[in-house]
């Protein structure tokens, strides 16, 4: 066994140390860890910060973004930003959805329902590409699912346990990217139609810095000061929380759910454990029934 | 599988005429209540009981899934986020199901490394333990396929890669890509296809499964020891003494596979799969999925496109002659010293291959994973070989009651714990 123990350390002392080489190749420093209400077992959506994260949504990014898989309907789901079903109809009649053909075989116009998904700001992807120096800006239903960033080890490990788990890595990259638009480094060559961005895989990226502070108008408090800072930093949280719920709108009756589901496993488990050493505690006797034919390997 | 002696005695008319006509109670009887298990089993040998919980799982999971599913290049994506925003509960037969084929890969690989330990595969058990390397290769073709279906840049390109791999295949090659892609790439009428064959496919598991069970049934199960049973005393009924261990088990197991679930449905998936396929874009890097990472860390640190499939397939085939490979008499690892530090130096190897598989194939990586693979090959094609050979093996049990009783002990009802002749073997 001592020679195992061996082998397993130097094998562990290798790993570790490859998995520090790439740390040192690697480009694109890791984004800052964030405080997310909705992270660990009893996460839940904060719904003021969902509704800011909307508007900055609707104000700044759904020029460029589409969200082809969200519903208008779905903004008043349980587990969402909490908008009245009132509230949404109102929202969707504001938008024009290209419907049709209708009977004499025309496509037409028409206000929105709250079925109807948020209407992409391009007729397709080639108009959005064209527009957009090439390349479709992605949609956003899915993007917070969509992106991460590589943990290494042995932090892949521990991110997959209880209580020091980590699946919000697709916010924090998204919250990093916004904060990340910087002077280039000295030297650091940035071509027309990229922007230097210290988070983004290999720093150039085609997206233009977004958003700035003051740009959207939070609403006030009593005082007549916004709830929250009108900060870069403030708006990328609130739309990186929105993302998340966009891309996962079940999150929170998932997790209440696994919490039952769990605690009903352990009881059970806890159960079966006395009736197996119950049942185990009288072992032995004869066997009445079929015996295997003995083989004669011995 | 007539040919069974059962002590099933039917006590209805019924049951007596229906027995007479068509003797499955007597199977069943004879198969999960009466049969004698090792009592000395430990926890490693509910794996089976759990993997079938997990095949079943999959199947209902997939059988549903199904209903809501579009299988075409253009609405497989959208079709699955239907699953998980609109369709009740989707998300959760849609994250039961991905991380049910994880940790179906879990119990699986638990399982293979506690026959790989015990010996299991040794006579009188070659059969049974061939078609266990069967039951895993159409479970990776099965999980392959089935990563293809959300039809996400991962699936895509991991359906490329794969598919080009089997165009390596010297003659057949080129017409077993087309017949899988239908077409001059991986397309609609792919999807189509890989649909289809992932629906097929696990009903050959199950088909395999029953062929698996009984074989095991004809040999018994193998043991801690490795010694076989000799006398009832070495046994217990399978109900319901494995029954309800087996029970148990699978209840702590799916306490794993609810937290994935629930907590971390998406930890043992890849990010770049939410995003649709794009052929025209391929993702920075092509990684399958956890369970495939040693294998594919084979294919890729050989130079040679057809070395690295031949190695790589051969890496899963040679499990298969383990069997004729291993020339110890021992079957129990317990018991052998120095293959027991092999053995365990092995499974770190797989474990590093598997790392080093979703690391990018460029410098101490590629040298790192061409060593493991020479000792993956080398632990089958010498070090099963000649260990046997040379090794002392430590003495064996006298019997199985002996070794959970101790050998001073008499061989004999006193060594029972009390109530012993009381044991519930009257059930049925």
């Amino acid at each position: 066994m001592k020679t195992t123990r061996v082998l397993a350390a130097s094998l562990f002392a290798a790993l570790l140390g490859a998995s520090a080489l790439p740390a040192l190749g690697a480009e694109a420093p890791q984004p800052p860890r964030e405080k997310w209400s909705y992270a660990g077992v009893f996460g839940r959506f904060d719904q003021a910060q969902l509704q800011r994260g909307f508007q900055v949504y609707k104000e700044v990014c759904a020029a460029c973004h589409s969200m082809k898989l969200v519903a208008f309907r779905n903004l008043s789901q349980e587990g969402g930003p909490g908008y009245s079903a009132a509230q949404v109809k109102a929202l969707a009649a504001t938008y024009q959805v290209k419907d049709g053909p209708n009977d004499s075989g025309e496509m037409f116009e028409r206000p929105g329902r709250p079925a109807d998904t948020f209407p992409p700001p391009f007729p397709n992807d080639q108009a959005a590409a064209a527009a957009n120096g090439g390349k479709a800006p992605p949609d956003f239903s899915v993007l917070a699912k969509a992106r991460t960033y590589e943990r290494g080890f042995p932090w892949f490990i521990s991110d997959a346990l209880p209580f020091v788990g980590y699946s919000e890595q697709g916010v924090d990259y998204i919250h990093a990217l916004l904060n990340g638009y910087e002077d280039p480094p000295e030297g650091k060559e940035v071509p027309a139609g990229t922007y230097y961005n210290e988070y983004y895989p290999g720093h150039l990226i085609a997206m233009p810095k977004p958003i700035s502070d003051g740009q959207v108008t939070y609403p006030k408090n009593d005082k007549g000061e916004p709830v929250v800072p009108e900060t870069v930093d403030q708006y990328s949280k609130d739309v990186a929380a929105f993302m998340a719920w966009a891309a996962e709108p079940h999150m929170m009756a998932r997790k209440a759910l696994g919490f039952r589901v769990i605690l009903f496993l352990i009881l059970l488990s806890g159960l079966l454990y006395y009736v197996k050493k119950r049942v185990w505690a009288d072992v032995g006797g004869e066997v009445h029934g079929l015996q295997p034919e003995l083989h004669k390997t011995y | 599988m007539s040919a069974h002696a059962t002590t099933y005695v039917p006590k209805s008319r019924f049951a007596k005429w229906f027995e007479s006509r068509l003797p499955i109670a007597g199977l069943i009887h004879s198969s999960f209540i009466a049969f004698p298990v090792p009592r000395n089993l430990n926890y490693f040998w509910t794996f089976g009981a759990i993997l079938i919980a997990m095949l079943g799982i999959q199947i209902v999971t997939g059988v549903w899934l199904a209903m809501h599913y579009t299988a075409t290049a253009t609405e497989a994506f959208n079709s699955v986020e239907h699953i998980m925003r609109d369709v009740n509960y989707g998300w959760l037969l849609r994250y039961a199901h991905a991380n049910g084929a994880s940790m179906f890969f879990v119990a699986v690989y638990i399982h293979i490394f506690r026959g790989l330990y015990y010996g299991s595969y040794k006579a009188p058990r070659e059969v049974l333990y061939i078609l266990g390397v069967i039951i895993y290769l159409l479970m990776m073709a099965t999980a392959f396929l089935g990563y293809t279906l959300p039809w996400g840049q991962m699936s895509f390109w991991g359906a490329t890669v794969i598919t080009n791999i089997l165009a390596a295949i010297p003659v057949v090659g080129d017409t077993i890509q087309s017949l899988l892609w239908g077409g001059y790439s991986v397309g609609n009428p792919t999807i189509n296809r890989f649909f289809s064959l992932h629906y097929l496919l696990p009903w050959m598991i199950a088909g395999v499964v029953v062929l698996h069970v009984w074989a095991l049934h004809v040999t018994g199960q193998n043991n801690p020891t490795g010694i076989p049973i000799k006398s009832g005393k070495d046994a217990v009924p399978f109900t319901p003494y494995a029954t309800i261990k087996d029970v148990f088990a699978t209840v702590v197991f799916m306490i794993l596979f609810a937290w994935f679930i629930f907590y971390q449905p998406n930890y043992l998936g890849h990010a770049d799969n939410y995003v649709p396929a794009n052929p025209a874009v391929t993702p920075a890097h092509i990684v399958p999925e956890w369970y495939f990472l040693p294998f594919y860390a084979i294919l890729r640190a050989v130079p040679d496109k057809l070395g690295g499939v031949i190695l790589m397939f051969g890496a899963v085939l040679i499990l298969a002659f383990a069997p004729w490979l291993d020339t110890s008499r021992v079957r129990s690892t317990n018991y052998r010293p120095i293959y027991r530090q092999f053995f365990w130096l092995f499974v770190i190897v797989c474990i590093v291959l598997g790392w080093l598989g979703a690391k990018p194939p460029e410098g101490g990586y590629v040298l790192a994973a061409r060593i493991c693979t020479a000792y993956y090959f080398a632990h089958f094609l010498l070090v099963m070989p000649l260990v046997g050979l040379f090794e002392t093996p430590k003495a064996l049990p006298g019997s199985i009651l002996e070794s959970v009783t101790g050998p001073g002990k008499q061989v004999s009802g006193s060594g029972l714990p009390a109530g012993a002749a009381a044991a519930p073997t009257t059930k049925g």
